[in-house]
């Protein structure tokens, strides 16, 4: 269903510069089996020339094609040429991605920057003050706050606006809280609830919301009791023992039924 | 090999070839036979009576009791709208809506909408194995519940679900609550039998069993009241407006009578075709872990994860051999979400970024089975190479 380039095609079909490197000068990575691709990259740099590369990707057909361009792009090449690499760059070399594959360039550029930090022993490359929110379209913070102050409202609006979060998607909850931040978080609509109704909600929020978020990280919850607009948790799992649990409890758990129910509610582990 | 090129085709539940003889069914229906069937004169008879006929199969293929609980659609996503919509808006002082967590989007999405607006939905959970907890219905239904939908078979891992029971425990708690059962993967692969069951509504799709695409049906038992969520003319009493699409119907009804007399076959000869490539992968591929466990399966349909492997790679490099299959990594989709069928099943990430679907027709034969159990190890192999876990990755395979 996508529009490869044929240079994308060759590239995933017959990967250049595949492997390791056993005595890598340096080594970078990007990504995470969980999110669905990774990427490891290796150099050997002699002279402050990039002598050689090699790449290992756990992801898609862009993902490999990204990767191993990136390794062409770099090699024979000055570390001072390579720090200029955009992920623009790989993605014109490939003769264009899908919109929603960007983000596998994004990724090969920050394993190169990965592996130059490392590299240098400190972080390199980009000193600009500005906050990139939207990796694959380079969106900073404050061209999403100006868009809000246009009017967007939600990240839809956000995305049709700047296109940030039009890729991979992955940036859209801290666009959400940007939008948050100047307009105050969005309720569903506030319901008079009776104490039932509260305690079901409350259940089913917990249940829905957060315990799938836990889980990911093998943590759960569960619900003691509710008095008035306290309620009182038990983490369990890894949460049980996970030293900041209190913060999970403050900043996500109480956050969200803030949000989502009412603005008076606290939470209580114990 | 297929007739089709060398291809070989083996994403049945995507969608499938449409059978020449449907073909042959449908085009007088193009030309001579254009009459629209409402009309009075003799040349809208035979529009007319091929739409009656055509009725009358489809209420074969349900095994529904009475040709008038047959509504014609465009697509199962019509059908599950239609049915779900119907419902919800005939009895809206019902607020509450219990699904499953592995619907298809078109069921999904739909109910979500009604979640938004302040109904209270409930997703009923799937085991490991890939099967239905039928039983948390039980805890579930109540005097609130408007609609009830499960789907007979899981689109991407074959897992028929007992629609059955979830419409018998419904009614034993609410009499009132309408069971809904998505059954477009059941339909061609295992026998509908609807009248002697307790479901109120079911959706199936024609290009899901070699009929063309854009035409669907909607059972609809007698008794139940929808309001229409097309409205236009007469048309299919009332319930969904708009002149019949004559030649998509013609040949879904064709289509229908080749699949029920295909039915033994499916359920024999492309079963043994379907554990041929389900054994003789797991067999010859180490890393590779079956995701759809369950024995209750439809004929056709396997999903298999290859660990520390990306699915949309693998697909690319099948698609270089003529294979077609589809994965449910998030790569794969514009969504770039993994599958919420296989999360709901708590897949592991090693394997469900890299899990694919293979989904056979009773036009697949032994000779694709073996070029692809033949070549799976050897794209699996190469592929294993560019992943970064190596260690991993050597420890399986060197078991």
């Amino acid at each position: 269903m996508w529009d490869y380039s044929e240079t994308v095609k060759e590239y995933y079909t017959n990967p250049k510069n595949v492997g390791s490197i056993e005595d890598a000068d340096a080594i970078g990575e990007a990504g995470a089996l969980a999110c669905g691709d990774a990427l490891k990259l290796y150099l050997k740099i002699k002279d402050g020339i990039i002598t050689d590369a090699k790449f290992q990707t756990f992801g898609c057909g862009s993902a490999v094609a990204s990767s191993s361009m990136l390794t062409e792009m770099i090699i024979g090449k000055s570390l001072d040429e390579v720090k200029k690499i955009t992920n623009k760059d790989i993605i014109e070399k490939l003769g264009g991605l899908p919109p929603e594959k960007t983000h596998c360039s994004v990724m090969g550029r920050e394993a190169l920057e990965d592996a130059l930090n490392n590299y240098y022993g400190y972080k390199i490359g980009d000193k600009s003050t500005e906050k990139i929110i939207c990796n694959c379209f380079s969106v900073t913070e404050n061209v999403i706050k100006e868009a809000v102050e246009q009017g967007a409202k939600t990240v839809k609006e956000i995305t049709d606006l700047t296109y940030a979060g039009g890729a991979c998607g992955r940036c859209k909850e801290n666009i959400q809280k940007i939008i948050d931040s100047i307009l105050g978080p969005t309720k569903i609509k506030k319901e008079e609830l009776t104490p039932v109704q509260f305690a079901l909600r409350v259940n089913s929020i917990l249940e829905k919301e957060i315990a799938p978020q836990l889980a990911l990280d093998n943590g759960g919850l569960e619900l003691v009791d509710i008095e008035g607009k306290n309620i009182y948790i038990k983490l369990k799992g890894t949460c049980e023992s996970c030293p900041n649990s209190t913060s999970t409890v403050k900043n996500f758990i109480e956050k969200k039924l803030k949000e989502l129910i009412d603005d008076e509610i606290n939470v209580i582990e114990g | 090999m297929s007739e089709n090129s060398g291809l070989i085709y083996l994403d049945n539940n995507a969608t499938t070839k449409v059978d020449k003889k449907v073909v042959e069914a449908m085009i007088p229906y193009f030309s001579n036979e254009y009459g629209n069937p409402s009309s009075i004169y003799e040349l809208a008879h035979t529009a007319h009576n091929a739409l009656s006929h055509s009725r009358e199969i489809i209420k074969e293929f349900f095994g529904a009791k009475n040709e008038l609980e047959i509504i014609f659609t465009s697509c199962g996503t019509e059908s599950a709208n239609a049915a779900i919509r119907g419902v919800t808006e005939a009895n809206p002082n019902k607020r509450h809506i219990i699904t499953t967590k592995v619907e298809h989007p078109c069921v999904l999405n739909t109910v979500k909408e009604f979640e938004e607006k302040g109904y209270r939905v409930d997703y009923l959970n799937v085991d490991e194995n890939g099967e239905l907890l039928v039983d948390e219905l039980k805890n579930l239904v109540n005097d609130n519940t408007a609609l009830v939908a499960i789907m007979a078979a899981n689109n991407e891992t074959g897992a028929i679900y007992p629609y059955e029971e979830a419409a018998e425990i419904t009614k034993s708690i609410n009499p009132d609550t309408k069971v809904f059962v998505d059954a477009v993967q059941a339909a061609g692969k295992i026998k509908l039998d609807v009248k002697n069951t307790k479901v109120d509504l079911m959706g199936i799709s024609g290009h899901k069993f070699h009929a063309p695409k854009g035409v669907g049906a909607m059972y609809v038992k007698k008794g139940t009241i929808i309001k229409p969520y097309m409205t236009g003319g007469h048309q299919e009493r009332a319930l969904r407006g708009g002149t019949e699409n004559v030649p998509y119907i013609v040949g879904m009804a064709r289509a229908a009578e080749l699949a029920m007399s295909a039915l033994e076959f499916e359920n024999k000869i492309v079963k043994e075709l379907r554990d041929m490539l389900e054994e003789g992968i797991l067999k010859n591929v180490k890393n590779a872990k079956l995701n759809s466990r369950t024995k209750n399966r439809v004929p056709n349909t396997t999903n298999i994860g290859f660990e520390y492997i990306e699915g949309e790679l693998i697909l690319l490099h099948l698609d270089k051999l003529g294979i077609c299959a589809s994965s449910g990594s998030a790569c794969t989709s514009g969504s770039l979400e993994p599958s919420h069928v296989l999360r709901a099943m708590k897949t592991p990430f090693t394997s469900l970024h890299g899990s694919i679907r293979f989904s056979l027709s009773r036009f697949t034969t032994k000779e694709e089975i073996d070029y692809v159990v033949k070549n799976m190890p050897i794209v699996i192999k190469k592929l294993a190479k560019i992943s970064p876990f190596q260690k991993e990755l050597t420890e399986i395979f060197s078991e």
